[in-house]
């Protein structure tokens, strides 16, 4: 069992090796993002065709789309894991792929935690990586773990917790890279319908408290105009962005009011008809 | 597993070892086996007789085991550096898999049987020709299942790691082996199985002491008791090891028995 910290956290939900220069301050809201007349292909296969993309800093934008339209590819293009064929990404500045990586956390589809280690030792993994001893790695990842309402898992391996508990696990672990911003790919895909929901209203949560630069890529339509400022609907491959919708008031602390209420319902209708007429 | 269950699969196994051990011992002592194969009778030893020698010969069994148990251990031990170490650079360097591969594959193509001569003519009575006699009998399978370990890694993973700014060395030390230890465990007691074997080869290539040294002089002089006897000892102590290994393999891979969701 690891050493749990006493005093009730209420601290922002940055990591201790985040960005946060002057504590005390509200968080810095991260560098924005700007893709322009992005373009890749793998050989002769086109996967995105095109892309003009901006993030303003502090702000998250949805990205919907049919499967195979490219969306992860352009979040791996974004994190710095592949070079596009074409155009320019910047994060505060343009940067190449090399320079991307370090400014950008993903968080994969899928939860990827390490099965031969303990919750929180996958949640600290970024603080080890980065040379932390194990204590003081497990030591600033405890504050965040309780918040995320995993305390009492420590020590549980992935194996034994539930699909709803992985993903936070992982999304803590991307969060405590301490890195400006955000890039979620399919964060909920894998859950059901009422987990996913309780984990979208947790994640506005998070990010009502400790503002990121968020590009999130999502199938689900609800999803994204829930958690979304702005939701960009892409193509079928090769993926462009067929129409940018802004949400009024994104982020609201009752989800289920929300998203039934009749201004996200119009929203909805015309994210579908977009998705649609892509596809026809 | 109840222990019901339990204990008809400890006990099975023992009931027809002993009922097999109950058929030899009648066997032989009304000298049926011995007039079947038309040789005396003296050279069909009962079990009884066998453990009587295993008694008797105890501080001679003790002593060649030790030996042979030092040579195991040390050609395994070297066969575990080399195979785990070959296994990485395999995995790292894809010009070392084009130029090493065939010829680690080659290298299992010509027998152990043959290169034991040579290898005493070279390097002498003394533990060198044994320890490579059995580190090359066990190098082949550990570094082939630690490879395909290394190999089997879910590709997301590395990605991962890149993204909490891991570099090459920290994505092979928190991923890659971690992921291939399950296989280099399956690898290391395929091994330590055929180790000692390769202990009795060598030293029946050359030797003056170990138990293969027993068993060849035993039978030479007729002694099959004590040959059986050797054999017995030389049996326990391949199963002890394996047995050791599979503990050390659940004590260290103790994540795959959980529930994987």
């Amino acid at each position: 069992m690891v050493t749990k910290l006493g005093a009730p956290n209420q601290e922002p939900l940055t990591s201790s090796a985040a960005a946060s220069d002057t504590p005390g301050a509200p968080p810095a809201p991260g560098p924005a993002i700007d893709i322009r007349g992005l373009e890749h292909r793998y050989g002769e296969l086109a996967a995105l065709a095109g892309i003009d993309l901006a993030v303003p800093a502090g702000e998250v934008v949805g990205i919907v789309g049919p499967s195979g339209c490219g969306k992860s590819t352009l979040l791996e293009i974004v994190a710095g894991l592949r070079e596009q064929s074409e155009g320019t990404v910047a994060i505060g500045v343009p940067r190449t792929a090399p320079d991307r990586l370090p400014a950008c956390a993903l968080m994969p589809q899928r939860d990827l935690l390490l099965p031969w280690l303990s919750a929180l030792d996958n949640a600290a993994l970024a603080p080890r990586i980065a040379g932390a001893r194990r204590d003081r790695a497990r030591e600033r990842a405890q504050p965040l773990f309780e918040r995320l309402g995993l305390a009492g898992f420590e020590s549980a391996r992935p194996g034994e917790l539930s699909g709803g508990m992985r993903q936070r696990v992982a999304f803590l672990r991307t969060l405590m890279a301490g890195k400006p911003v955000l890039l979620l790919d399919e964060p909920f895909a894998s859950l059901d319908a009422i987990t996913r929901a309780q984990m979208q209203s947790w994640l506005a949560g998070v990010l009502a408290d400790d503002a990121h630069t968020v590009l999130l890529v999502t199938h689900d339509v609800e999803e994204a105009l829930y958690l979304s400022d702005r939701v960009a609907v892409m193509t079928p491959r090769p993926g462009r962005i067929a129409a940018t919708l802004e949400v009024p008031s994104p982020r609201a602390p009752d989800r289920a009011a929300a998203v039934t209420s009749p201004r996200f319902g119009d929203l909805r209708q015309r994210a579908l008809k977009l998705l649609a007429g892509g596809a026809s | 597993m109840s222990t019901r269950a339990r204990l008809v699969s400890l006990t099975a196994p023992a009931a027809v070892i002993l009922a097999l051990l109950g058929l030899w011992e009648v066997a032989a002592q009304w000298d049926l086996l011995a007039d079947l194969l038309n040789i005396r009778d003296f050279l069909v030893p009962a079990p009884s007789e066998i453990a009587q020698a295993l008694w008797e010969e105890r501080a001679l069994l003790a002593e060649d085991a030790w030996v042979t148990l030092r040579e195991v251990l040390a050609g395994f031990a070297l066969a575990l550096a080399a195979g785990l170490g070959l296994a990485v650079l395999l995995h790292l360097s894809e010009t070392a898999r084009r130029a090493l591969y065939p010829l680690l594959v080659a290298s299992q193509t010509i027998p152990i049987i043959v290169i034991a001569p040579v290898l005493v003519v070279w390097f002498g009575f003394g533990i060198v020709p044994k320890l490579l006699i059995i580190a090359l009998i066990c190098f082949f399978p550990i570094t082939v299942n630690a490879y395909d370990g290394l190999r089997s890694v879910d590709p997301e993973l590395p990605k991962m790691l890149r993204t909490l700014g891991a570099d090459r060395r920290q994505i092979l030390v928190r991923a890659e082996l971690p992921w291939a230890a399950p296989f280099a465990f399956s690898g290391a007691k395929i091994a330590i199985a055929v180790a000692v074997i390769g202990a009795v080869f060598a030293e029946w290539a050359g030797s003056n002491e170990g138990l293969g040294h027993l068993i060849l002089v035993s039978s030479g002089e007729l002694s099959t008791a004590l040959t059986f006897a050797a054999i017995a000892v030389l049996s326990a102590i391949a199963i002890a090891l394996f047995a050791l290994l599979a503990l050390v393999e659940r004590r260290v891979v103790d994540w795959r028995e959980e529930p994987s969701r």
